[in-house]
């Protein structure tokens, strides 16, 4: 079982249920759950979008998009059933925060998505978790059953002539599949290839009817964000950042762990303070701020608020919550090296560039790595990541090529180091280093 | 294309999958959609997706095997081949392999005495080394089958493994 | 759609609203590079080759799926966009072989054409190619995994153009690989559509690969001898010991009638040019019976001195003719031409395989009412009736396909069997084989309680079609065409097409291979001009259809039987006994178990080896160019010629060759006589037009254009390579009533070839019946 964590500075608000016994639906009620979908029965599509609007509440799937306004562009009339699809793919490294929703509180995700539905017109909704979850999708078809035998699914929910139907849904191992795209070619049993955009989902999606896709903390957050109001919520967060966002602190941290901190909280005291520090009081070599595929931090770097503006300021991004830390002891080739091995593992291989791109540097840096590299390897590293950059058919090409690029720009010198078959000074220690104590 | 699938009177599932199945397709506005869960849960009864599963589930679903093996190839928990009664994956991606996920990996290859991908000669044990399993904040983890393991250390492994195997000689 | 003006490139350019920019560069002569994107495939945007800036967009944009914009901006050839395309061509090359001096692709690869053009063979990459093993998946089909580049355009032509769905992607990421529905193997209809969409070498063909490197071949586009669609097949020739052997056939020249597409046939289906057992010598019945060889000279002098002498003692109507379906119409022309005028009979037929005539009669004195093959692919609604065109005419279902893909064409069918095209049907009304006739009638509005509320909804939707095509194939003959025609015409704007089998089985029936029609169907009894042209022997009477003659030959009652690219001995079933008192010439290619019957036999060339024209089942006219070469046959033109001559007939009346002209350009030159073709590309190459011959077809197609109504083409089109559509039975047919059509014998007889079969000739394709072969084996493991 994932450990709780906790520390004073936080606000939990999507995490205020967690280790509260809240999967019984009893006690979710209790603890005022499906209030805000009632609520949103009554008051309607129009007010649930103007909260939503007002919270300022942004995608926490990765790239940040505004909610509210995800759900607005849904046309109201449409000729093919509207859908609601929760993102719970999650899959990018350094992230696990959704694993904690569907443990903890799988209610509010059943609730979001009646309310997302609501806003949109949707009569039905899919969960779509990924296939490694698979205790977690047992918990999920219980609260839903629970949820059905409650009334507040199926015909008529909350005793109003609105139908509302879930469906929760297996994936089957595919990182790929959880780019929004491809999510609903998995839903729809094919291989997990994205689709040409335009049209966007939101006009033809899910069997071609216009869906709304929402990672599981987004739709997690949509109950508290009526219940508390959309202007209430937007206040804890930072400039046009609403809110507060689980941040799964991962690597060579002393207290590891998911925490629930306002948007715009300081990077630095979140790993020195929240975190506690780096682990055995080593230095601090490097931070990934927001799951593997955004550019690595240096320590000078890590003085900014995390929030989608400041980090993007900074030249990388808040990407999807996973704040991994590095010490001293990493090798930075050995970890471009895992990471890329990880794109190239995940390439669904439609485009050329990301399905040739990561293969090569993939082969390259294992070869680099492993003390046989040559001089224009470096060059060539970057020079393939570049040119995948912006160019794939789908952005897990630019995933992938965006750290690269930041690994070789920012530690060069330990690339050189790597070169004349001398041995990895940094590998070494990782390897070496003691950790299952 | 898709053609209706003239339902198979004859399953090699278990009649409770089978009425799973038989559920299953329903739920969603196209069968199809079932697909993937059905291998899936399929493999959980058979330890593999073998032929046999995916012509019925083919005919399931109306479409043809090679669409069947197309999708399943795609997905890296499916397998046409068996594996170990407990299939023990060991997570190496960073947050993991920052927390000795790498060395955990290496340490159960030992212990075990097989490689990635491979089984143990009494078939209760495979191996593999996997991509994130959305544990990294209580890395390095492993999954053995469904169930997560997590801030693993040597010993704790092993004590993980001495279990499954207990429970196997059971 | 409205026109839409951009700017590419700094050059404006209007487009279709809804055009993909790719297609409206592409029409505007700039160049964008694709591998993926193929027209009137689904798109991918896989390749990332046809990137392009587009003002006001950050990234750069795939081509192939933009739709064009009023005001757009767009760049195609920047450095950036050159430095994007290269780098892609650097990462397919990265794991791609750089075996192209041995890939049947090196000289026709795409990739190596983009490769040259941007620069991309330098690269850094030191690490070992990922390598797999070549497969072979059916007799035709092999993948050279390790060069397949993923552009997923087998797997769609496949799946989406043909509908067969036999390859697929499996695995991800560079793990992904093209795969075949058997497993190891392929299961499908062999169409090598694959092959041909193939950018590079990876999928390629098990008759050519490895034989030669493509420009060490001619490349002859030519006409299809196999099915009645016609579809142009581009030969690949190499001079061999004797003559100019075919070594591959496809379809690179996509500008023929058939487009994009061939089939197994077109495409493998040559072979038997190069058969072992082709005759190359003419064969003459010595003293004891057995066929010997024996000199040209001496084998046309016999069989001429025969006839004539037959006719001369015995008369014509004691000398039988049977023509073929495969001859050029210059040569069923000619052939039925010397019965009437010089043998005087008209006791000529050949194999039907549909009822052209009645056709023809139902629509006499209709204007464009007989739709091109072409239409098949436009016309918004299509009743099929009878026949499986997935089996017997591959490229009708290819665009019956097409059009339902790209238009949504509504596809009305009725068969009595579930043919395969039902797929694509809007609706399919299943009947019993013996009541396409009263199925027409109810269509018609005849009332009969055998048909119900389907085919009563058939009745209605087809009512409301504007502009219907009717297909229907030789199920129906006789009256039912009539009445079929007949209630096409009482809706707005139909047209019809009649389904019959080989290559010139129409042209057959147009040049009038019939024993009571003349070419374009013209009666005997009322021959207007034919009276004049064809001479005082030409009979008044009509002659005896092709069973009639095999009964007069077997009460013997006919003295000859000339047999010209046909085997009826096979076909018909016909006892040997039963040819004992006649005198029998056979052309073939092949002892054929007529030729084996026969007192003298002559090697003929076949379609690929001669010139001409050829109409196929919907009146489309073709030209035949000569590609293969083959010493010792003769072409069919040149030995009617021949034998005409040695019967001491007026050649010059027979083949309206050198008029105006005293020189005989072709023999003057001392080429060796007969070579009508060779000629032909000397006249070709000086600008001359040929005609100065007597074996040089164009003479002939002189008066089929003259005297055969409705045959009215351009031949400038014609000789450019472009069908062209005629109606021998739309016009004139208002001055000649067609006699007694009530009464007349149809004698159709449907040669049901499939896929792999086709006709006599398909026992000789070695690779047909390898496939054929391949296949009822897997059936039978698959039984087990
Ligand atoms: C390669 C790739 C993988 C992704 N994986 C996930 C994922 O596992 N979970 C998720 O919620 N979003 C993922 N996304 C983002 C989704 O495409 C999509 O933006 C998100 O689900 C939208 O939800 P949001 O607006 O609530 O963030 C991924 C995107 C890409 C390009
Ligand atoms: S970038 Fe291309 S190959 Fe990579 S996952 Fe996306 S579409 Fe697939
Ligand atoms: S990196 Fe191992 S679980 Fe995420």
């Amino acid at each position: 079982m994932p450990t709780l964590v906790s520390h004073p500075e936080e606000v939990k608000i999507v995490s205020s249920r967690f280790g509260k016994g809240a999967t019984d639906i009893e006690r979710y009620l209790e603890l005022d759950g499906y209030q805000a979908a009632r609520t949103a029965v009554e008051k309607g599509a129009d007010w649930i979008i103007t909260e939503m609007k007002a919270s300022g509440l942004r995608g926490r799937g990765g790239a940040g998009f505004p909610t509210g306004m995800k759900w607005s562009f849904v046309p109201k009339q449409s000729e093919k059933p509207k859908y609601v699809l929760v993102n719970g793919d999650e899959s990018e490294p350094g992230t696990c925060k959704d694993h904690l929703i569907f443990l903890h509180d799988p209610h509010t995700v059943i609730e979001g998505t009646i309310i997302a539905g609501l806003a949109i017109g949707a009569k039905m909704g899919f969960i779509y978790l990924r296939g490694e979850y698979r205790y977690l999708l047992t918990i999920m078809e219980k609260a839903i059953a629970d949820a059905y035998a409650k009334g507040f699914l199926g015909k008529g929910i909350f005793g109003s002539q609105v139908n509302f139907d879930i469906v929760s849904h297996t994936g089957a191992g595919a990182y790929e599949v959880g780019e929004e795209s491809a999510l609903m070619e998995s839903l729809e049993g094919k291989r997990g290839i994205p689709r040409i955009k335009p049209p966007f989902p939101a006009v033809v999606g899910l069997y071609g009817g216009p869906t709304v896709i929402n990672n599981a903390e987004t739709i997690a957050t949509v109950p508290h964000v009526l219940r508390m109001g959309g202007e209430a919520y937007a206040k804890i967060g930072s400039e046009r950042n609403g809110g507060t966002r689980l941040f799964c602190l991962s690597g060579h941290i002393e207290r590891p762990g998911v925490y629930e901190l306002p948007m715009g909280y300081n990077l630095k005291k979140m790993i020195y303070e929240i975190g506690g520090g780096i682990r055995g009081g080593r230095q601090l070599k490097a931070v990934v701020p927001g799951g593997s595929s955004t550019p690595v931090l240096l320590p000078n770097e890590i003085d900014i608020g995390m929030d989608f503006d400041q980090v993007g300021k900074a030249g990388s991004m808040l990407g999807s919550g996973g704040v991994v830390v590095l010490d001293e002891t990493v090798c930075m080739v050995e970890f471009a090296l895992r990471t890329i091995k990880f794109y190239q593992h995940e390439s669904c291989g439609w485009c050329i560039p990301c399905r040739e791109g990561t293969d090569w540097l993939k082969k390259t840096l294992t070869r680099f790595h492993a003390g046989a590299g040559v001089a224009k390897d470096i060059d060539n590293i970057r020079y393939l990541a570049e040119n995948m950059l912006g160019r794939t058919f789908c952005p897990l090409g630019d995933a992938a090529a965006m750290p690269t690029i930041a690994f070789v720009k920012k530690f060069r010198q330990e690339f050189e180091d790597h070169l004349n078959g001398k041995p990895c000074a940094y590998a070494k220690q990782t390897i070496q280093e003691p950790v299952l104590v | 294309m898709t053609t209706e699938a003239p339902m198979e009177a004859q399953t090699i599932f278990s009649p409770e999958l089978a009425a799973r199945f038989d559920k299953l397709v329903t739920l969603y506005p196209v069968r199809r959609s079932a697909l993937i869960p059905m291998l899936l849960y399929a493999q959980d009864e058979q330890g593999y997706v073998t032929d046999a599963a995916i012509r019925e589930i083919a005919q399931r679903i109306g479409i043809t095997p090679l669409d069947v093996r197309n999708v399943l190839s795609y997905y890296s928990l499916l397998r046409t081949k068996p594996v170990g009664k407990y299939h023990v994956q060991v997570c190496t991606n960073i947050s993991c392999m920052l927390r000795g996920g790498q060395k955990l990996f290496e340490h159960c290859k030992q212990r075990l005495g097989v490689g990635h991908k491979e089984t143990t000669p009494d078939g209760i044990f495979s191996l593999e080394e996997v991509e994130c399993i959305g544990a990294c904040s209580w890395a390095p983890a492993v999954q053995v089958n469904y169930d997560f393991h997590d801030n693993l250390t040597a010993d704790a492994m092993d004590a993980v493994l001495d279990q499954y195997r207990k429970q196997a000689e059971k | 759609m409205a026109d839409v003006t951009l700017t590419v490139d700094g050059k404006k350019i209007t487009a279709p609203a809804g055009t993909l920019l790719i297609d409206a560069c592409r029409k505007a002569g700039i160049e964008i590079p694709a591998f993926c994107y193929y027209p009137g495939l689904s798109l991918q945007a896989a390749c990332r080759m046809c990137v392009v800036r587009i003002e006001k967009i950050p990234k750069l944009q795939t081509a192939c799926t933009t739709p064009v914009a009023e005001g757009m901006i767009v760049a195609t050839d920047t450095d950036e966009i050159k430095q994007s395309r290269k780098a892609m061509l650097q990462l397919v090359l990265a794991n791609h072989p750089l075996d192209c001096p041995v890939c049947d692709a090196g000289g026709e690869c795409e990739l190596q054409d983009m490769t040259f053009k941007y620069g991309a063979a330098d690269s850094n990459f030191v690490d070992v190619k990922n390598h797999r093993e070549e497969q072979q998946w059916s007799p035709v089909v092999y993948f050279d995994r390790p060069r397949c580049i993923l552009c997923y355009r087998c797997v769609r032509v496949c799946g989406e153009g043909m509908d067969v769905w036999a390859l697929g992607v499996q695995n991800r990421g560079v793990s992904s690989v093209i795969a075949p529905n058997g497993g190891d193997h392929l299961d499908c209809e062999e169409c090598g559509m694959c092959i041909d969409i193939c950018p590079v070498g990876a999928l390629t063909s098990g008759t050519y690969r490895y034989k030669t490197r493509p420009w060490e071949m001619t490349h002859v586009g030519t006409i299809c001898t196999h099915c009645g669609d016609g579809c142009k097949t581009t030969l690949g020739m190499r001079s061999s010991g004797d003559g100019m052997e075919i070594i591959r056939g496809d379809n690179r020249d996509k500008s023929g009638i058939n487009g994009d597409f061939l089939c197994v046939k077109g495409r493998y289906a040559f072979d038997f040019a190069n058969h072992k057992d082709r005759l190359t010598q003419p064969l003459l019945r010595n003293a004891e019976g057995k066929l010997t060889p024996t000199s040209w000279e001496d084998a046309l002098a016999f069989a001429a001195q025969r006839l004539r002498k037959i006719r001369d003692t015995r008369g014509g109507e004691q000398i039988g003719i049977i023509g073929s379906n495969r001859t050029t119409n210059e040569e069923s022309y000619l052939l039925q031409k010397f019965a009437r005028s010089v043998l005087g009979t008209n006791n000529i037929d050949h194999h039907r395989t549909a009822d052209y005539v009645s056709f023809a009669k139902a629509l006499a004195g209709q204007e464009q009412r007989a739709a091109s093959l072409r239409e098949t692919e436009t016309a918004p609604a299509i009743l099929l009736i009878g026949n499986d065109p997935t089996e017997q005419h591959p490229m009708l279902a290819w665009n019956l396909r097409a059009n339902v893909r790209h238009n949504r064409a509504r596809i009305y069918i009725v068969n009595h069997q579930e043919i395969k095209l039902r797929r694509q049907a809007t609706s399919f009304l299943k009947i019993s084989a013996d009541t396409y006739s009263t199925c027409t009638r109810f269509l018609a509005g005849e009332e009969n309680s055998a048909f119900g509320a389907e085919a009563t909804a058939l009745r209605e939707a087809l009512s409301k079609e504007p502009n219907l095509l009717i297909v229907f194939g030789a199920e129906l003959h006789g009256s039912a065409i009539e009445s079929l025609v007949r209630y096409g015409l009482s809706l707005p704007d139909t047209k019809f097409a009649c389904l019959g089998d080989y290559v010139n089985s129409r042209g057959a029936a147009d040049m009038g291979m019939y024993p009571d029609m003349l070419p374009g169907y013209v009666p005997v009894q009322q021959p207007g001009a034919f009276a004049t042209e064809y001479g005082e022997r030409f009979p008044a009477a009509p002659g005896l259809d092709l069973p009639s003659m095999l009964d007069a030959a077997a009460r013997g009652n006919l003295a000859a039987l000339y047999v010209v690219g046909s085997n009826p001995v096979h076909r018909y079933g016909v006892a040997a006994a039963s040819l004992k008192n006649t005198f029998l010439i056979v052309q073939d290619m092949f002892l054929t178990e007529t030729a084996l019957l026969a007192d003298v036999v002559l090697p003929i060339a076949n379609l690929y080896e001669k010139a001409g024209t050829v109409t196929n089942t919907y009146g489309d006219l073709q030209f035949v160019k000569k590609a293969a070469d083959r010493s010792g046959v003769r072409t069919d033109l040149e030995l009617i010629v021949r034998l005409a001559d040695k019967m001491g007939a007026d050649v010059h009346s027979l083949v309206p060759f050198g008029q105006g002209t005293r020189a005989d350009m072709g023999q003057s030159r001392g080429a060796q006589s007969g070579e009508a073709d060779r000629h032909a590309v000397w006249l070709a190459a000086q600008n001359l037009e040929p005609k100065l011959s007597p074996f040089d077809p164009s003479a002939l197609l002189d008066e089929i254009q003259r005297l055969v109504p409705g045959y009215h083409f351009s031949r400038l089109e014609l000789f450019s390579g472009n069908d062209q559509h005629v109606q021998a039975t739309a016009h004139n047919t208002g001055l000649v009533q067609i006699v007694n059509p009530a009464e007349r014998r149809d004698g159709v007889l449907p040669s049901e070839d499939t896929l792999f079969t086709s006709g006599t000739l398909g026992h000789y394709s070695g690779k047909l019946t390898e496939i054929h072969d391949s296949r009822n084996k897997e059936i039978l493991v698959a039984a087990d």
